[in-house]
């Protein structure tokens, strides 16, 4: 990017912090900047408390246990534990592809509370959980376990909720997990992806005896969470390669996944954010190493495939190319048929655990450029590997302000904004077109090869849309 | 509304709060007071005296037993004792489980929602001896007791209470209209009792409203789950009750915003009369070997 544009996204920084009281400016000031190529990381403070008074866009630890990592595993039951309504409004929102009989043998797509009242609150609801548990084993006796999701209310008066599960999981003889995620403990959801991570260390892998048979090609799929099939485009490219995937953490996964996890050659990990923890633990206890990927457009599938190869026999480094060989001519047809709409286009994302900077190469395989990025709960380590993909000059938002986002994309006109709901209609109402970039607009999968294709198609579907062409009002032309 | 006085009784756990405060009320009641006493304690036992037994049947057990406190009717909670002293405990749960702090503030929204501060001249709160959370300050917040009064005596953690207390009056007295009504010196025996009392009620900006000397006719009331109003009406110490009662009637409005102290001038304040020895500083940190 050119001087110009970087003089510019500086002066549009000190723009919207001059618009602050002199201590919120000071404080979001180290949250906002404009990368310098060659620098460890973007030169943003991260995993902070958000401001009083402002638009956040974060979501709490509840989100991050219950909505992200523990939700998708889909032969366990998870009680929201607590008043009705942190389970209710956070029903299917993470589109969490699964197979399955719903209700029967999987219970994704369902909202399972405890729906405390204030006796509950008052006279504690061990009690009520109990019972709770019991029910749950009547009415889907094929359910391999279940998990505990601690609403605030939980933490507040010290249900002592790790001692029901123990006692119920002898009782029952089913894995039973609780979760303290309560929604104000930590900055955002991203503790509640850590406690999630710690409840599966310490309740499924520690006391899991896993005797599967295992082979020289078992590798786990972790931190993909099958947003609209997501996990299942990826996994045929590592099957076709030769690999052996035994686990999907966690969508479409299951429990028994889980237990067998450390017993593979290799840990993939796609959301680096949520799942970490886990792959660092397998690392140190069960020795087994992992290895970040990228499967967002043809140039990051092709180069995320080498390197897990590099990590197996010549058979699977074959089996890479060859499959990379296969898709080629998929990638070129897509390629030779959105690059000429889309080539140019400038984007502003702002988006969760990795796509900020993942899905920068699919954008780039399309002509197209990212113009700012920015996350909701990212930590250091997330702005440094950001380094790897964004541009010099790019406008760098961490934990963006309502305010904010509204201010850089009126000043950067892009040509496409790529954040959740809650800003969709916003930046449309401005002219902009949106993709949710959380829950893929209703539409993915967008990982993989084949997803790549429906990617490039939805990207041209927003961005040319006749209606832009519509949106001024006759007498202002 | 505008004649009810509501008032609560505070203090150290174990002072005599329940004691001092049904014997008082009961005289209030002798003095044709019409009474409700609002129990916000988890044990439910701050009505004792005035029913002859320990009320089985609290706002938050009915409630949990018929689904909710919007299932209830007041009639479910409320008893009537002594010269029709209208009695209802908040209950809670059991010890180390839940919320009863939460408890006491649905008890008590149910209380006023379903009118069962209608007609009545006093309504008495009695709440447990440590303000450990924001549900057991509930009886202190705008709109609910505007006099609180202070059990103590001359024992060095009943006046640190009394002082903790003060702050937490203080802190509400500027947003709603609660005050101090004054200290109730429950007699220990303590060297220099009431010298002391009166001195930490000066300092605190009110007033020591009446000291109660120890009289075993209490126990002896007690073992009989009755007041002393009740079970030896001609006693010296039903006197006393019914002195107290007259100034807690005639204390109307007279209530202060208090002046908490801090915990050396308190300690100060000890030295100065004896009660504790100027500190050593050089056997701080030593153990019984090292002397």
């Amino acid at each position: 990017m050119s001087a110009d544009v970087k003089t510019r996204n500086q002066e549009l920084i000190q723009e919207v912090l001059a618009v602050y009281p002199e201590k919120a400016a000071k404080k979001r000031a180290k949250h906002l900047n404009v990368y310098e190529e060659g620098k460890p990381d973007c030169g943003v403070k991260s995993n902070i408390k958000s401001l009083p008074g402002v638009m956040t866009i974060r979501g709490c630890a509840y989100a991050g246990s219950k909505g992200v990592v523990w939700g998708p595993i889909k032969d366990m039951v998870h009680i929201s534990h607590g008043p009705v309504g942190c389970g209710q409004y956070s029903w299917g929102t993470r589109r969490n592809y699964y197979g399955g009989t719903t209700g029967v043998n999987s219970f994704v797509g369902m909202q399972i509370t405890s729906d405390f009242q204030e006796k509950d609150i008052v006279f504690g609801g061990d009690k009520k959980l109990d019972k709770m548990i019991d029910e749950i084993v009547t009415l889907f006796p094929l359910a391999n376990g279940l998990s505990i999701q601690s609403e605030c209310p939980i933490g507040l008066i010290g249900d002592d909720i790790e001692a029901v599960a123990k006692r119920k999981t002898k009782e029952i003889g089913k894995t039973i997990v609780p979760v303290r995620c309560e929604g104000f403990r930590g900055v955002s959801q991203s503790l509640g992806h850590h406690i999630a991570n710690d409840q599966v260390r310490d309740w499924v892998l520690d006391k899991a005896e896993s005797t599967h048979e295992t082979g020289p090609y078992d590798v786990a799929i972790i931190g993909d969470y099958n947003i609209g099939g997501d996990a299942w485009s990826s996994r045929i490219l590592l099957e076709e390669m030769g690999l052996r995937v035994v686990a999907q953490w966690s969508g479409d996964g299951t429990l028994k996944e889980m237990e067998k996890t450390p017993k593979v050659k290799l840990n993939l990990l796609h959301c680096y954010r949520s799942m970490n923890y886990i792959s660092r633990h397998m690392e140190e206890k069960y020795g087994i190493p992992w290895v970040e990927y990228n499967f967002f457009g043809p140039t990051k599938i092709a180069a995320s495939l080498r390197e897990i190869a590099s990590h197996f026999d010549d058979k699977i480094k074959e089996g890479a190319e060859k499959v990379i060989a296969k898709y080629q001519p998929m990638v070129d047809a897509v390629v030779a048929k959105y690059k000429p709409r889309l080539d140019k286009k400038t984007v502003m994302l702002y988006v969760g655990g990795l796509r900020p900077r993942h899905v920068v190469g699919a954008y780039e395989d399309l002509g197209m450029e990212v113009v700012g990025a920015g996350y909701e709960f990212a930590h250091g380590d997330d702005y440094q590997r950001t380094t790897h993909y964004v541009k010099d000059g790019t406008l760098i938002y961490d934990d963006v302000t309502g305010f904010e986002f509204e201010k850089f994309a009126e000043k950067l006109q892009p040509d496409l904004v790529g954040s959740g709901v809650k800003e969709k209609y916003i930046f449309q109402k401005m002219g902009i077109p949106f993709r949710q970039m959380h829950s893929w607009d209703y539409s993915g999968p967008y990982h993989g090869y084949d997803g790549f294709a429906i990617f490039a198609r939805d990207m041209d579907m927003a961005i040319n849309s006749p209606v832009w062409g519509m949106t001024k009002a006759p007498w202002k032309k | 509304m505008s004649g009810l006085r509501q008032i609560a009784f505070y203090g150290k756990g174990g002072i005599g709060k329940s004691t001092t405060s049904q014997n008082t009320l009961a005289a209030l009641a002798e003095m044709g007071q019409k009474i409700l006493i609002v129990g916000c304690d988890p044990k439910a036992d701050s009505t004792r005296l005035i029913l002859h037994a320990k009320a089985q049947d609290t706002v938050l057990s009915l409630a949990a037993e018929a689904g909710s406190v919007e299932d209830l009717e007041l009639e479910d909670v409320l008893r009537v004792g002594y010269r029709d002293i209208r009695c209802v405990e908040s209950g809670g749960p059991e010890p180390g489980v839940g919320c009863a702090g939460r408890g006491v503030i649905t008890a008590i929204n149910f209380l006023e929602e379903n009118g069962a501060y209608d007609g009545v001249d006093y309504v008495s709160y009695d709440v447990l001896g440590d303000v450990v959370c924001g549900g057991f300050a509930m009886p202190i917040r705008e709109n609910k007791a505007q006099e609180i009064y202070i059990v103590m005596s001359g024992e060095m953690m009943a006046m640190y209470a009394a002082n903790n207390i003060s702050k937490g009056i203080l802190k509400y007295a500027n947003a709603g209209g609660v005050r101090l009504g004054g200290l109730i010196c429950n007699e220990r025996q303590t060297d220099k009792e009431w010298e002391l009392a009166d001195a930490l009620a000066t300092r605190l900006g009110t007033k020591l409203i009446h000291f109660v000397p120890r009289d075993n006719t209490v126990q002896h009331a007690e073992l009989r789950r009755m007041t002393v109003l009740e079970y030896d009406p001609a006693s010296k110490q039903a006197e006393e009750y019914r002195q107290l009662a007259g100034k807690i009637h005639a204390n109307a409005g007279n209530g202060t915003i208090p002046t908490p102290i801090t915990m050396e001038e308190l300690e100060d304040l000890l030295l100065e009369f004896g009660i504790m020895q100027k500190e050593d500083e050089s056997i701080i940190g030593k153990a019984a070997s090292a002397a």
